[in-house]
């Protein structure tokens, strides 16, 4: 459609959604802006720097009068996790989680599988690991999910002190500590990004000891298959967790990721826009 | 359920396809700058008959394409819970070219507009021409076909199904009278 002389369809003409960013994002925000506007609906963005937010109003007051002002949809990132599911039980219009602390980032998940159907055919019985910092990413949790519900064999990989305690039993993926030993055999490497605020909280010695350990360079990948393919749900810090060469290169489909974000968030906000929503509230 | 009746049998069905092939040849004296866009679901088949009878006519290949306007249409709240989004796949410029909008059926007229629109978004044709298989009236739109396979009048509770093999494997378009 993007490719169209006008990339536009009239289909939710009429509607509006509000951006409701808590915490910061560009490539979210503005992928869900995108996807909008493609769909031919009205886009609001909230920050929360510049809102009443910092004058004490609380979520919901805010909702609510974002809800008033007739808006038919919001799409919520907070850093308290159930934000998103608060908020649908308590206003008329739909709710996008775009990210709830560190639980999940459901669209995250949705376009990373769509990215790797497009890639491969089925996930059922294909290899995925996840590396990085796991406890803190809702993408990690949410990628879990939808992977393992496909079918795959899904593994996490980073370190101990970033890896929950009772990932292995309550979520069922194998675990690994050494970036070497988890690499054989692997379809898909996701890479996660280093938060590099929790470096000054002590969780890993230094940067450059975490690169020396965890950072997917080409080196280490011929420990891998050959085809195997790459992702990382961005922001990249180039070097850290991932090396340019492998973030540029032929086994990437970071680009990919991103282009199908907008396609995703179109079929997320047709269905819940276009649909009866008077029947039930959706997250 | 109510009884069923054949409207057209397969030969009906190819007789009507040369038909039109050649009404839209004579209407547009000739095919230079001819395309058809099918409107999906069956439209689209229909399109690619009419291209083949084209070719067995006038030696010439024209470009076909199809549309579905499940995005266009002015009803989403009512259709179905999730409704499936095909692809349209127009790979050719229309721009200044006669665009003939092939579709199974003619009923309120409300598809017709949805594709209109949609072929207007890929360019500025020189013409819109619609062809459609069955007219079976009670338009709730100003909208007319230039080539109609076989007008039927109907009762509005009345359903028009129409079977081509490709899809369906049977060929065929019924009438059912709902009791």
């Amino acid at each position: 459609m993007l490719e169209r002389p006008i990339p536009i369809v009239p289909t939710l003409r009429g509607k509006t959604v509000v951006n409701l960013f808590f915490e910061p994002s560009t490539r979210t925000s503005t992928s869900f802006a995108i996807a909008a506007k493609r769909l031919s609906c009205d886009v609001v963005n909230f920050s929360r720097v510049a809102s009443s937010v910092q004058k004490g109003e609380t979520l919901l007051d805010t909702t609510r009068n974002i809800e008033a002002m007739r808006v038919d949809g919001v799409i919520i990132r907070h850093s308290c996790p159930g934000a998103a599911r608060f908020l649908a039980k308590r206003i008329n219009a739909f709710v996008i989680n775009a990210g709830d602390g560190a639980h999940e980032h459901p669209t995250q998940a949705l376009l990373d599988a769509f990215t790797l159907l497009q890639k491969i055919k089925t996930l059922e019985k294909k290899k995925i690991l996840i590396l990085g910092d796991i406890a803190h990413s809702r993408v990690a949790r949410s990628d879990i999910w939808i992977f393992k519900k496909l079918g795959a064999e899904v593994s996490v990989c980073g370190p101990p002190t970033l890896i929950p305690p009772y990932i292995e039993e309550e979520m069922k993926v194998k675990v690994y500590f050494d970036l070497d030993k988890a690499l054989p055999g692997m379809d898909v490497i996701n890479v996660l990004r280093l938060q590099l605020e929790r470096q000054k909280r002590g969780v890993f010695p230094s940067l450059r000891e975490y690169r020396r350990f965890y950072c997917l360079t080409e080196e280490r990948l011929k420990k891998a298959k050959k085809d195997v393919i790459i992702m990382h749900p961005g922001p990249l810090n180039r070097g850290i967790e991932i090396h340019p060469d492998v973030a540029d290169g032929k086994r990437s489909v970071i680009l990919h990721q991103v282009r199908a974000g907008v396609a995703v968030r179109m079929a997320i906000l047709f269905l819940l826009a276009g649909g009866k929503i008077e029947k039930e509230k959706r997250e | 359920m109510g009884e069923r009746k054949k409207l057209l049998d397969d030969r009906e069905i190819s007789l009507i396809i040369r038909r039109i092939a050649t009404e839209i040849i004579e209407k547009n004296r000739g095919v230079e700058n001819v395309v058809l866009v099918g409107i999906k679901r069956r439209g689209d088949i229909l399109a690619m008959r009419i291209a083949e009878e084209i070719k067995n006519l006038t030696g010439k290949e024209i470009p076909v394409g199809a549309i579905d306007i499940t995005l266009y249409r002015d009803d989403l709240q009512l259709v179905s819970e999730f409704p499936m989004v095909q692809e349209s796949y127009i790979p050719f410029d229309i721009n200044d070219k006669v665009v003939v909008l092939i579709d199974d059926v003619l009923f309120t007229g409300r598809t017709v507009r949805a594709a209109i629109s949609e072929i207007l978004d890929y360019g500025r044709p020189r013409a819109i021409q619609l062809a459609v298989l069955v007219d079976r009236m009670h338009r709730e739109l100003p909208i007319g076909a230039d080539f109609v396979g076989k007008k039927i009048p109907t009762a509005r509770k009345e359903i028009v199904d129409v079977f081509l093999k490709e899809v369906d494997g049977e060929e065929g378009v019924y009438l059912t009278k709902k009791k």
